[in-house]
């Protein structure tokens, strides 16, 4: 939940907004570019200095000035920015390993995680040898394994041709489902926003 | 449309692109030219003979390995240097940028023989007491303009702690008589004229370049990744040590190479800091000197032959790593 959170990013400066999402819904964060969607994203994320005025609850807690790792939150990024050393297992163990799961657990998390995303046979592969698509389930595998509050995906469809982008909306849709996690998508596409969200926020 | 097309293949024919081609490659030539003669030059100046006796010099060949040893030293520290630097400066926005930007470019602007002479003064002239003397107003003129600009409060107390740290020290050296130099010859790392002080001659500049190396390196990786590695749960720390520098690998290499051969150019500081004290402090830009100096032309023409091959060898082999390792 947002509350009343204004985010300053040098000279922008964004408006009180707020915003209530209910568990496990899909919320579709949509308006033109430059109308601050990114820029509430990264601030829900942690990723800027904290709000100037507001704050933010995830699950009940509060997570205002809480580092990025302690928030309980999964990032889709725009250029996904898949780690360029590490194979696709690796990315999708990177947070599992960071928080101390066990091996075995480690294990049957991304073997369950591939399963569902379709990444058996790629579980080797370095992020160079992906096409678009499955980059996508990639980092939605990465942004999933440690079971997030709240997945953030970050105009995660932009850059796909229109195959694949409805390929990859459908595995995004069935894992927001499957996994049970509440989801906010930030677009600047109705035609996405609809059909991916349960709900369509629109910024402007 | 046809006529379109038609209109400029006649542009073509007017306006030809040989000539600019033959400029480019005047151009290039013109100074690859003047490089080959250069290198030339001190091929014809030099007999097999003569460079053969100049190497077989045990004091040639003490520079030869002071020279690796120093240049490899020199570019170990810098890479130490240059990679907090050059992050810090490419990752943080924060007051005063530009003048820390500018004050890391001074030892490059600096007529290299200041270099020297600076450290000779720093270590010989003055006490111990004044340098913390120093180094605590320079810390509270920092803490001040940090308040001022309501900077960030665990850097602006760590410049307090720093003030009281050297201003208790200056006030501990005070009295004393020694030097800077003192103080280090008694712990066993002499500097003024000893090898030790070739390392310190070369490192402000070799550093200077590294540091300009890694921010560009830093620059080019997108802090995008650090943002998602902190989300699963990295500090900042951890996202630099698992995530950013495997990718900066490539980078590393090339500011240690820079550093490597800009210290293995380096004269006008070792000869002043360090001297050119034969099968002692001589490195082999310093033995060009001496051989100039007692008129054996041909044998200072062997030597810089020799740094020429160093200087080749070692770009191409570190290119050749670079281009198997690393992954930026």
């Amino acid at each position: 939940m947002l509350e009343q959170v204004t985010v300053q990013a040098g000279e922008f400066v964004l408006s009180p907004f707020s915003l209530e999402i209910g568990e496990g819904e899909c919320v579709a964060l949509m308006g033109p570019s430059g109308c601050g969607k990114t820029t509430l994203l990264e601030t829900v994320c942690g990723l800027r200095d904290g709000p100037v005025g507001g704050r933010i609850f995830l699950g009940g807690l509060e997570v205002t000035n809480l580092p990025p790792g302690a928030r309980g939150i999964g990032l889709v990024p725009q250029d996904v920015a898949l780690f360029p050393s590490l194979t696709v297992r690796e990315q999708m163990e990177f947070g599992l390993k960071l928080h101390g799961w066990k091996l075995e657990e480690i294990k049957e998390r991304v073997k369950n995680l591939a399963g569902d995303l379709g990444l058996e046979g790629l579980l080797s592969r370095l992020p160079e040898g992906l096409s678009g698509g499955e980059a996508r389930r990639v980092a939605l595998g990465r942004a999933l394994a440690l079971r997030p509050k709240l997945l953030c995906l970050d105009e995660a469809l932009s850059g796909l041709d229109e195959a694949r982008h409805d390929e990859v909306l459908g595995v995004i849709r069935k894992m927001i489902e499957r996994e049970g996690v509440t989801a906010l998508h930030v677009t600047h596409s109705k035609k996405e926003a609809e059909a991916i969200a349960d709900r369509v926020v629109v910024m402007d | 449309m046809e006529k379109d097309i038609s209109s400029d293949q006649k542009i073509w024919r007017v306006r030809p692109e040989w000539p600019f081609l033959l400029f480019l490659v005047f151009v290039v030539a013109a100074y690859l030219g003047l490089l080959l003669l250069m290198v030339g030059a001190n091929v014809l100046t030099v007999s097999w003979s003569q460079a053969s006796e100049i190497l077989k010099d045990a004091d040639i060949q003490h520079s030869i390995i002071l020279t690796f040893v120093t240049c490899t030293a020199t570019a170990i520290l810098s890479v130490l240097v240059s990679v907090p630097v050059g992050y810090l400066l490419s990752r943080y926005q924060f007051r005063g940028r530009a003048l820390v930007d500018t004050l890391l470019d001074i030892p490059i602007l600096l007529p290299p023989l200041i270099v020297g002479l600076s450290l000779l003064i720093l270590f010989n002239r003055i006490s111990p007491s004044a340098c913390c003397g120093m180094l605590a107003g320079g810390a509270l003129i920092a803490a001040i303009w940090g308040v001022a600009q309501k900077g960030n409060e665990i850097i602006i107390r760590f410049l307090l702690g720093s003030v009281v740290l050297f201003g208790l020290l200056s006030l501990v050296f005070s009295g004393s008589e020694r030097s800077l130099e003192d103080i280090v010859s008694e712990v066993g790392f002499p500097m003024t004229f000893h090898p030790l002080g070739v390392v310190l001659a070369q490192f402000p500049v070799a550093a200077a370049f590294a540091v300009r190396t890694m921010r560009t390196t830093f620059d080019q990786i997108s802090p995008r990744y650090e943002e998602v590695a902190m989300t699963l749960g990295c500090n900042r720390g951890q996202a630099f040590i698992r995530v950013v520098l495997p990718l900066a690998g490539k980078g590393i290499v090339a500011a240690g190479t820079m550093a490597w051969a800009r210290a293995l150019g380096e004269f006008g500081p070792i000869l002043i800091f360090a001297g050119a004290t034969r099968g002692r402090t001589e490195v082999l830009a310093t033995s060009v000197f001496l051989e100039i100096n007692i008129g054996n032309l041909p044998g200072a023409a062997a030597l810089s032959l020799l740094m020429i091959l160093l200087a080749v060898s070692t770009l191409l082999i570190v290119r050749y790593l670079a281009g198997r390792g690393g992954a930026v």
